[in-house]
């Protein structure tokens, strides 16, 4: 029994990882990373800063959907 | 030698093991036996599942096989290469990303509304021309395009494909290219949003659920950006359960006082589609374009599981015949023309989509970790694009042959009553009643069934009885309202986001002329181009609209002559780079699918142009109205002198476009010709485009699912990493 329920935390954690990765949530967690191992003393943006400068990037860069 | 880390000598050849052997030749017969059973069964029904299993079979063996050879033997991946991911890491455009994430988002971008649409259309040959050029189709063709298009454009630091067109070929060829996927961008919107148009008219339920789709997406774009900034999932989870609610409350408002303010011409919904194009593209993305995506992209992976799911719990019985008439006559209503080359023409992006070649060269190979990846991510995500067409091809298939018939002929062909459907139905060999037309279009709760043409309306029918079927009895008007908004609201992120592209591309090649232009931001010249991009696509839409002989019958073909003229110059391009780097050997790989599709799509822009037939050629049947004319005659199904006209100009316009893109691709493939001919003759004047070798220090798996060996040399690197750093 335990290891069923094992399996189905496992999977739902997977399936959770998946979703949070290809939604982009985790953009700011690597930004943040990516901040710290360059330059410890650097400013972090917000979040909301984050999010915004990210949103705002995509005005620039338009993304071509298919037929 | 570990089995990731390959170098450019040739790996050694290992027995494979038995399991394997055992496992691989299991496929291969469950594949074969299903085919034998698809193609061999004649007058019995016969289960869907069988063609779902020829199709799977199909994918499995040539995903092993086929396009391991081609990344190893073809391109030399080369996993001890770093990609432009990692050279040119900036965490934004540039950036390592997960196998299976990129996967998600490559397979969003290239999935659209293309795949449901054709093999519904296609369907009028029989269920079995489609499903072989489906399956064969993909195999040989469009997972070799996107593949090798990706693999090409990764070892150019993610050029796009008309940067490589012009690099490869000349100036010559990278301007038909640049203009060529522009134009075709216009058709291609145009009809997607005919088909939009064609599903929402007259329908209270569809247009209210579809409307409220605005203020969700407004709601959303707020809430990410002001309330929880970057929370999508639990954004897209509030989306996706007003939308659901949005479809219920349709039904609601059809049986309300409102119901009239929400049931909408034709006509009006071309100009409230123009204006909301036009706005769409010009406000910020945040606001509009970002959350819709979130929308549409949830709402299509899940639609599209669910009818997997929903096949196999329903195992539906086809209906339609294997190869109708029509595919040998060539006198079919729902399209024009004979077996070869319309088929092909019209299932499109299902099997091999040029399309696909602008992702593939555009945000996908800057974020690919792995060279050997290429062959997952744009081998493996094209032919899922496949299953979803074998999807809609079996859901256009499950449905009564009249039913199908009475909902894809053209309106002049079907007039104006049940009636006169039910006859005209009759004269094409297959039988409906009035009455079971009245009954079908009530188990859905619209008004009509009747001409209810453009493929989503006939996708939603089937949709709606395998759910219903599988999930359950009832709720049938409920699933055919879903899958009209689920398809409507993919087609107008398309529409969004296809304008803004244009938008740029405008601006940009207006920008070479005149500095300001190029400035993005400048309003007046957004303003200017994002007009002109809404105006052209938005001509072609209300032509299509008003056009009396039916608009889906004679903008589909183009539209599809279109996309494969297209795919014709993305394999030009990557058959010259090999036969460039001194692959010529190897050139058939894309050469072959090349010969394959130029043939196809010049036979089929021959056709278009100088056919005979009034209803296949397009300049024969502007003579034959304006001949009419002439006399002051009107030819049904014209209703009056204003339709003469109209066919007219519309003829004229179908038939100079479809000359057009033949001669673009004719230009592009000559000078291509001229390139390679160069390029044998004098190898060693040709210089390499490719970024220089630097050595990578990534370390990640090919496929799916790690090896052993891959396991291993990731644990390794995670530990050199935490040694590393202290």
């Amino acid at each position: 029994m335990s290891a069923v329920l094992t399996a189905v935390g496992r999977a739902a954690a997977g399936v959770w990882w998946y979703l949070r990765e290809v939604s982009g949530e985790t953009a700011y967690d690597r930004y943040v990373e990516h901040c710290r191992r360059h330059d410890a003393e650097a400013r972090v943006l917000s979040r909301r800063e984050f999010e915004r400068r990210r949103q705002d990037e995509r005005d620039r860069s338009p993304q071509q959907r298919c037929c | 030698m570990v089995d990731t880390v390959r170098t450019e000598t040739t790996p050694p050849r290992r027995r494979p093991p038995l399991r394997s052997i055992v496992i691989w030749s299991l496929v291969a017969a469950v594949g074969a036996i299903a085919w034998g059973v698809v193609a061999l069964t004649r007058g019995e029904e016969i289960s869907a599942l069988w063609l779902l299993a020829a199709a799977l079979g199909s994918y499995a063996i040539a995903y092993r096989f086929y396009a391991r050879f081609i990344a190893r033997r073809v391109l030399k991946v080369d996993d001890t290469r770093a990609t432009p991911a990692e050279t040119l890491r900036n965490d934004t455009d540039y950036q390592p990303t997960d196998r299976r994430v990129l996967f998600g988002h490559h397979f969003a971008a290239i999935a659209g509304a293309g795949p449901l649409v054709g093999p519904v259309l296609a369907a009028q040959m029989g269920y079995l021309p489609g499903t072989i050029w489906i399956v064969v189709g993909v195999i040989f063709a469009g997972a070799v395009q996107d593949m090798i298009v990706l693999f090409f454009s990764m070892r150019r630091n993610g050029k796009s494909l008309g940067q490589m067109a012009r690099e490869e070929i000349g100036v010559v060829g990278g301007v038909a290219a640049l203009i060529g996927v522009f134009t075709i961008m216009i058709i291609l919107l145009a009809v997607l949003a005919l088909v939009v148009v064609n599903a929402l008219a007259h329908s209270a339920w569809g247009t209210f659920s579809i409307a409220m789709t605005i203020p969700i997406a407004l709601f959303m774009g707020f809430y990410l950006r002001s309330l929880r900034p970057g929370r999508v999932i639990e954004t897209s989870i509030i989306g996706v359960a007003l939308l659901l609610l949005a479809i219920i409350g349709g039904g609601w408002v059809q049986d309300s006082s409102w119901a009239d303010t929400f049931t909408l011409s034709p006509e009006t919904l071309v100009l409230a589609l123009v204006i909301y194009g036009f706005v769409a593209s010009v406000l910020p993305v945040w606001m509009l374009l970002a959350p819709r995506d979130y929308l549409s992209t949830f709402m299509k992976i899940g639609t599209i599981a669910l009818l997997a799911v929903g096949l196999l719990l329903a195992r539906p019985v086809l209906q339609n015949e294997a190869i109708t008439d029509f595919a040998s006559r060539g006198d079919g209503p729902v399209f024009a023309g004979s077996l070869f080359p319309f088929v092909f023409i019209t299932i499109a992006c299902g099997a091999l989509s040029g399309f696909h070649a602008l992702i593939a060269s555009g945000t996908t190979p800057k974020l690919i970790e792995k060279e050997s990846q290429v062959r997952m991510i744009g081998y493996g995500g094209m032919l899922m694009e496949s299953f979803v067409a074998i999807s809609a091809l079996i859901a256009a298939s499950v449905i009564d042959p009249g039913l199908y018939y009475a909902m894809n002929a053209p309106a002049g062909f079907l007039g104006d009553s049940l009636e006169s459907a039910s006859q005209a139905v009759a004269g094409l060999g297959f039988s409906i009643t009035p009455d079971q037309l009245a009954a079908a279009a009530a188990s859905v709760e619209e008004s009509t069934l009747v001409a209810r043409t453009g493929g989503a309306p006939t996708l939603a029918v089937g949709m709606s009885q395998i759910f219903s079927d599988g999930f359950g009895a009832g709720g049938q008007a409920f699933w055919y309202h879903f899958a009209i908004m689920f398809e409507a609201l993919f087609i107008l992120t398309t529409v969004d986001a296809g304008t803004r592209v244009g938008r740029f591309m405008l601006q940009d090649t207006l920008g070479n002329v005149w500095k300001p232009m190029r400035d993005v931001s400048w309003k007046p010249g957004l303003w200017l181009t994002s007009a002109i991009v809404v105006a052209a696509w938005g001509y072609f839409l209300y032509a299509g609209v008003t056009d009396p002989l039916g608009g889906i019958n004679q903008l589909f073909p183009l539209f599809g002559i279109a996309n494969q003229l297209l795919a014709a110059i993305a394999l030009t391009v990557a058959t010259t780079i090999l036969i460039k780097s001194g692959r010529l050997k190897w050139a058939w790989v894309t050469g072959i699918p090349l010969a394959w599709d130029a043939a196809v799509t010049l036979t089929a822009s021959w056709q278009k142009v100088f056919s005979d037939d009034p209803t296949l050629g397009f300049f024969a049947q502007r003579e034959r109205f304006s001949d009419a004319l002439a006399n002051g005659e009107v030819l049904p199904p014209a209703r009056s002198l204003d339709d003469m006209r109209q066919v007219v100009t519309n003829s004229t316009v179908d038939g100079v476009l479809a000359a057009f893109f033949a001669l673009l691709v004719v230009v592009i493939i000559a000078d291509a010709t001229r390139v390679c001919i160069k390029a044998l003759r004098n190898p060693s004047a040709v210089t390499s485009t490719e970024a220089p070798h630097v050595r990578s220090n990534l370390v990640a798996p090919s496929g799916l699912i790690p090896t052993r060996a891959e396991r291993e040399l990731m644990a390794a690197a995670a530990r050199g990493d935490r040694d590393g750093h202290g």
